[in-house]
Parts: C-alpha cells; sequence; structure tokens
C-alpha cells in the first residue's frame, strides 16, 4: 500500500479568491487543513515610513490607499488623530458629512465584500448586483471630491469643500441614446443630496434583492453554516473587532461605545450574531448596511436643514478661501506656509480607534512638534483578522479555506500597509 | 480630565503601585509607562485584575525615539540610553477605557522585550511587526519571522537610522533571465524639509 503522507500546497500570491496578494502556504493531511500559513508583505509601501517625511496633510491620501475598497473610513480617524492632536474643534455640517460618507463607504465595502465573497464560493450572479451599486456610490464620491476611488476629501478642520449644488449628468453618445440617457439621469437632476436620497430610498430593495440570492441559497448556507466558527472568548483574546467580533455575539461597536463625531446624535442598532459562523458575520453584514442606510438618511435630513461651514476658520490648519488669499496678505502668507512648510502639531501622542467596514482602525500618532509626525502606526482590522487564519482554517477542507478568506474580508492594501 | 479617567489611574495606582514608571493624562487618553523587567507581570496583572480587565490588545507597535525631537538622525553619542520602545494600545470592554502601555528595551544594540503572546495571542503579528521594522526582539514569542518585508531581506527599515530610499533595489536582468539586487541608482531627496520649531511656533487651538 502507497505511503500516505501530509503535503505542502502553496496558495497564490496570484489567486483570484485571495483578494489581492496573499500567499498561503496550506499544509494538508488529504483534503484536510493541518497548518495554514499567510505569508503577507507583498504589498508593503512602507506608508508609515512614507509618512515620516511627509507634511501632516500631504500624508493624508496615503490613506485612501490602505484599504483601497473603504476609502474614507480610512481617513476618518487620521483626521480625527490630528484635530485631537491640535485641540481643534470641527464645525457641526463637516462632522455630519463625514458621518455620512463614513456610511456611504460601509454601504461600499460591504457591497464589495458580500459580492466577492459569494463569487469566491461559486455564486456567479451576486457580484453584478452589489457592483451595480457601487457603480451609484462611485458616482458620489466623484461628486463631492472629484475622484471616484481615492477622495482625499476628509481634512484635518473638516471636509474639502461642501456638498455640491447639481449632480454631473450623463451624455447621448454613440453607446446611449436620449431613451437612456434620459433613465439614467432621471435621479441626477436636483443636487448631491437628492442623488443621495434617492438611492437610500432604493437601497433597502437592493438588499432584499440580496437577500433572496444568498440568505436561503441552499449552497450559500453549506458553504457557510458552521465554516470558521469562533467562540466569543476567542475573537476577544485574538483582537478582533468589527463584524468578525460582533459575528461572534459581542455588542461592541465603537460608533455607540465610544462615539465620535455625531454618532451619538444618531439612532441605528447593531446586529450581533449567534453562532459566530461565517454565515453569522454575513447576517452582520447585510444588516449593517441597512443600519448605514438608516444613518444616512438622517444626516440627509439634518444637511438639508442646517447650512453652514464645513471646514475651521482656523487657518493654520485649513486653508483660506482663494478670494480671500487673494485680497490679504495675511491670508496669502497663512496659504503660503500651509502649502510649504505645512502646520506644526504640537508635541504628544494620540490613539484614535474608529469603527471602520472591517473592524477597529486605529492611528496611533506621535508628534515631537515638527511639520510631520514622528511615527504613525496604522492599526488595520484585517491585519488582525488574517493573522488567525492558523486558527480559523485548522480542520477545514481546502475549498473552506476560500470561505474563510472571503468571511474575514482582508483587503492587501490595509494588511500590508 | 472626566470622572472615568480618574477612576482608571487611580485603580492602576492601586493595583500596580511601585511598578508604575510613569501615569500620564494627556487629551483624554492614558499612558502608562513600565519598566522592561516588569512587563510580562504587569500586561498579565492588566488582563485579569477585575478593576482593569483589559480583554483585548488592540495594537502593538515598535517605536524608535533616537531622533525624537532632532531634525536629523544624531551622532552616535546623542543618542539616549532608551531608543526603542513597544506601545501597546489596551481596551477595556467590561470597562470601556482603553490604555497605552509602553515599555523601553533596555539595551539600544541589541533590544529584547519579553513578549505579550501568552497574555494576548492577537499580539502574535503585531510583535513579529516590530521585529520586521524595528529588530526588537520578543523572548518567548514561539515564530519570530520576518513579516512584510522581503523574504532575505536585511535590515530593519523603519529604524530611524536607515534611509527611506533603502539600499538596494531590484529589476530584471534579461542576461540572467531572472530579478536581480543591486545598489539603489535614485538620488535621494527631500521636498518638504522637517523642522522643528520653538514651542508655541504657530499657535493653533487651545493646545499650541
Amino acid at each position: 500500500m502507497a505511503e500516505i503522507k501530509n503535503y505542502t500546497i502553496n496558495f497564490g500570491p496570484q489567486h483570484p479568491s485571495a483578494h489581492g496578494v496573499l500567499r498561503l502556504v496550506l499544509e494538508l493531511d488529504g483534503e484536510v487543513v493541518v497548518r495554514a500559513d499567510p505569508h503577507i508583505g507583498l504589498l508593503h509601501r512602507g506608508t508609515e515610513k512614507l509618512m515620516e517625511t511627509r507634511t501632516w496633510i500631504q500624508s493624508l491620501p496615503y490613506m485612501d490607499r490602505l484599504d483601497y475598497t473603504s476609502m474614507l473610513v480610512n481617513e476618518h480617524p487620521f483626521v480625527l488623530a490630528i484635530e485631537r492632536l491640535l485641540g481643534i474643534e470641527v464645525p457641526l455640517r463637516a462632522q455630519y458629512i463625514r458621518v455620512m460618507f463614513a456610511e456611504i463607504t460601509r454601504i461600499l465595502n460591504h457591497l464589495l465584500s458580500i459580492g466577492t465573497h459569494a463569487l469566491d464560493v461559486g455564486a456567479m450572479a451576486m457580484v453584478l448586483y452589489t457592483f451595480r451599486e457601487r457603480e451609484d456610490i462611485f458616482d458620489m464620491l466623484e461628486a463631492v471630491s472629484g475622484a471616484r476611488m481615492h477622495g482625499a476629501y476628509f481634512r484635518p478642520g473638516g471636509v474639502y469643500r461642501d456638498l455640491p449644488d447639481r449632480m454631473p449628468k450623463y451624455e447621448i453618445n454613440k453607446f446611449k441614446n436620449a431613451q437612456t440617457v434620459k433613465e439614467l439621469n432621471a435621479a441626477r437632476e436636483g443636487s448631491l443630496l437628492d442623488f443621495i436620497e434617492d438611492f437610500t430610498s432604493r437601497f433597502p430593495v437592493y438588499c432584499d434583492e440580496y437577500e433572496t440570492l444568498l440568505t436561503d441559497n441552499r449552497i450559500w448556507k453549506q458553504r457557510l453554516v458552521g465554516v470558521g466558527v469562533v467562540s466569543p472568548e476567542r475573537a476577544l483574546q485574538l483582537g478582533f473587532s468589527g463584524p468578525m467580533l460582533r459575528g461572534s455575539g459581542v455588542e461592541w461597536d465603537l460608533r455607540r461605545k465610544q462615539p465620535y463625531e455625531v454618532y451619538d446624535r444618531l439612532d441605528f442598532d447593531i446586529p450581533v450574531g449567534v453562532k459566530g459562523d461565517s454565515y453569522d458575520r454575513y447576517l452582520v453584514r447585510m444588516e449593517e448596511m441597512r443600519q448605514a442606510n438608516r444613518i444616512i438618511r438622517q444626516c440627509i435630513s439634518w444637511l438639508r436643514a442646517n447650512p453652514g461651514p464645513v471646514i475651521t476658520d482656523n487657518h493654520k490648519v485649513a486653508p483660506p478661501s482663494r478670494e480671500k488669499m487673494k485680497g490679504s496678505m495675511e491670508e496669502l502668507i497663512h496659504h503660503f506656509k500651509l502649502f510649504s512648510e505645512g502646520m506644526h502639531v504640537p508635541p504628544g501622542e494620540v490613539y484614535v480607534g474608529t469603527e471602520h467596514a472591517k473592524g477597529e482602525f486605529g492611528v496611533y500618532m506621535i508628534s515631537d512638534g515638527a511639520n510631520k509626525p514622528y511615527r504613525v502606526k496604522l492599526r488595520s482590522a484585517a491585519f488582525q483578522h488574517l493573522a488567525a487564519m492558523d486558527e480559523l482554517a485548522k480542520g477545514h477542507m481546502l475549498a473552506d479555506v476560500v470561505t474563510l478568506i472571503g468571511t474575514i474580508d482582508v483587503v492587501f492594501g490595509d494588511v500590508d500597509r | 480630565m472626566s470622572a472615568k479617567l480618574d477612576r482608571l489611574c487611580q485603580n492602576l495606582r492601586d493595583v500596580l503601585g511601585e511598578r508604575i514608571e510613569s501615569l500620564v493624562v494627556d487629551r483624554g487618553e492614558v499612558a502608562l509607562e513600565v519598566a522592561a523587567a516588569d512587563y510580562l507581570a504587569v500586561a498579565t496583572t492588566l488582563r485579569d485584575h477585575p478593576d482593569l480587565r483589559f480583554e483585548q490588545a488592540m495594537d502593538l507597535c515598535g517605536v524608535d525615539y533616537a531622533s525624537y525631537g532632532a531634525v536629523a538622525f544624531p551622532e552616535a553619542d546623542q543618542i539616549g540610553a532608551r531608543r526603542f520602545a513597544a506601545v501597546t494600545q489596551l481596551l477595556s470592554l467590561t470597562h470601556n477605557w482603553r490604555l497605552r502601555l509602553r515599555v523601553f528595551a533596555t539595551d539600544n544594540d541589541f533590544p529584547v522585550l519579553d513578549s505579550l503572546m501568552d497574555v494576548w495571542n492577537g499580539v502574535n503579528w503585531f510583535e513579529r511587526e516590530a521585529f520586521d521594522l524595528y529588530g526588537i526582539m520578543f523572548s518567548g514569542h514561539n515564530d519570530l519571522r520576518r513579516i512584510l518585508t522581503d523574504y532575505g531581506f536585511v535590515g530593519h527599515p523603519f529604524r530611524k537610522d536607515f534611509p527611506i530610499f533603502g539600499y538596494v533595489e531590484m529589476r530584471y536582468d534579461p542576461e540572467l533571465r531572472r530579478v536581480v539586487y543591486q545598489p539603489v541608482t535614485i538620488e535621494p531627496r527631500e521636498n518638504t524639509p522637517r523642522i522643528v520649531r520653538e514651542e508655541n511656533y504657530g499657535k493653533v487651538g487651545d493646545r499650541g
């Protein structure tokens, strides 16, 4: 009889279901995983080191490029940390705008997460539906910041500019006739807020569509139920956060427990799982999208009623307007100093943790009073979740590894930094 | 300072007593510093004591304090005795408070600290990262390999004396028909110089 022994296979670094460049060394006993050893760092760009050589504002666009599926929630803790170091107040309207876009990006992230997860385990249609809605969200980001993905919209002291009064429209071309263009532009006749409101009224219906496709889907459940079960004790011990922690039944959401910005004024629920398996985490993410939708609607009604400034008028932190700059010498000096030398942040250190779509995203900053950070540490949730891969995968079949990568929702810009 | 932070500080003083090297409250955050010899014992107490109960270690990172407050990397004799530190961000779900725990390694040339892996299993990769980027050794860690840098990388890139452009670059050699390493060919440049001004320069907000 042939001798049977364990063997080791190499999963990735270029594998369609690895969600980026993950090299996973798997030791298999037949088809059962005995040991999983993720090798990361293939996308390591040294973001934290780069930030030490850039001024505070120059570092901001790096934040978008960390988790490139949820851009604006990455910027959020970064600007909050600088603001806490400086001790400045942010206009209330700016806080509402930031929260609204943080929640829009949360939907964006979960849409990609659930869509590609379904694609990985064999439900091909799902990704087409979720990417349809992502397109609308990219349009919102484009309207507000000029960039479809890497917005650099949040700034220390507020946001870059106020919400625009009009949405860009489709034009007739050889691929789109007048009738199609009219239909596409139906929601884009008003302001950006009108467009977002229209989206939020459509979105719960879309969520129902996803649920029809997946929640009771026999194959989806066969692939997810009971896979990657994490007990609440282990989840805490392993440093889990976000949907991974809530999926295990721990009711912990920084938006509620340690509210930042205006989350304490908003009404939303925190979904938790029961069994702590991949299916529970999927349900938590589904419900989080609906709750994010609720938050966005509350922000819209507040923003409609309360116009006002969107960035602090402290010109040592935020640039003055172009008009003022051209009429006043002092403002011109402020502008010049801000964009050449940059602002000086008083010495000290802060750690700001926010509820990112993937879990707790923390920024730890040390300033020594220079015009650049002394040290920035970015704590990404996916890094911590991927570290638990060995424990999650042990004893599961090889095919379940794909489910596990999907359920921990990794993005390698975020893990490798 | 809020009543909650007061209570946390009081609990820390009661429980840890002499082992506290410094306890600072700044900008609504509590930072605790302990000696390397007490590190592991303090961490265990922080996790298990009912008045503290830090169940989660959210983050652990290395810091190189060699050029703190300086414009450029200082001369060898100017570097302070305590260069490398590990900073852990702790979170208690029971009491809903946070704590920053800092410990300095005693030796600059060969920094060694105890590993917290048995206290919080989640710090595994964070310690590997701190080892990879700063060269801090964690004794008691069972798998201290490099994590973010390339296979066969030499040096610890986040140390302040490691240049931002690095020492080697990689290119494809058509004759050898493989990827080769060679010394960097790009010129180092600094677009915005690092400037440390006197205190209260450019007073911003209520802290400047």
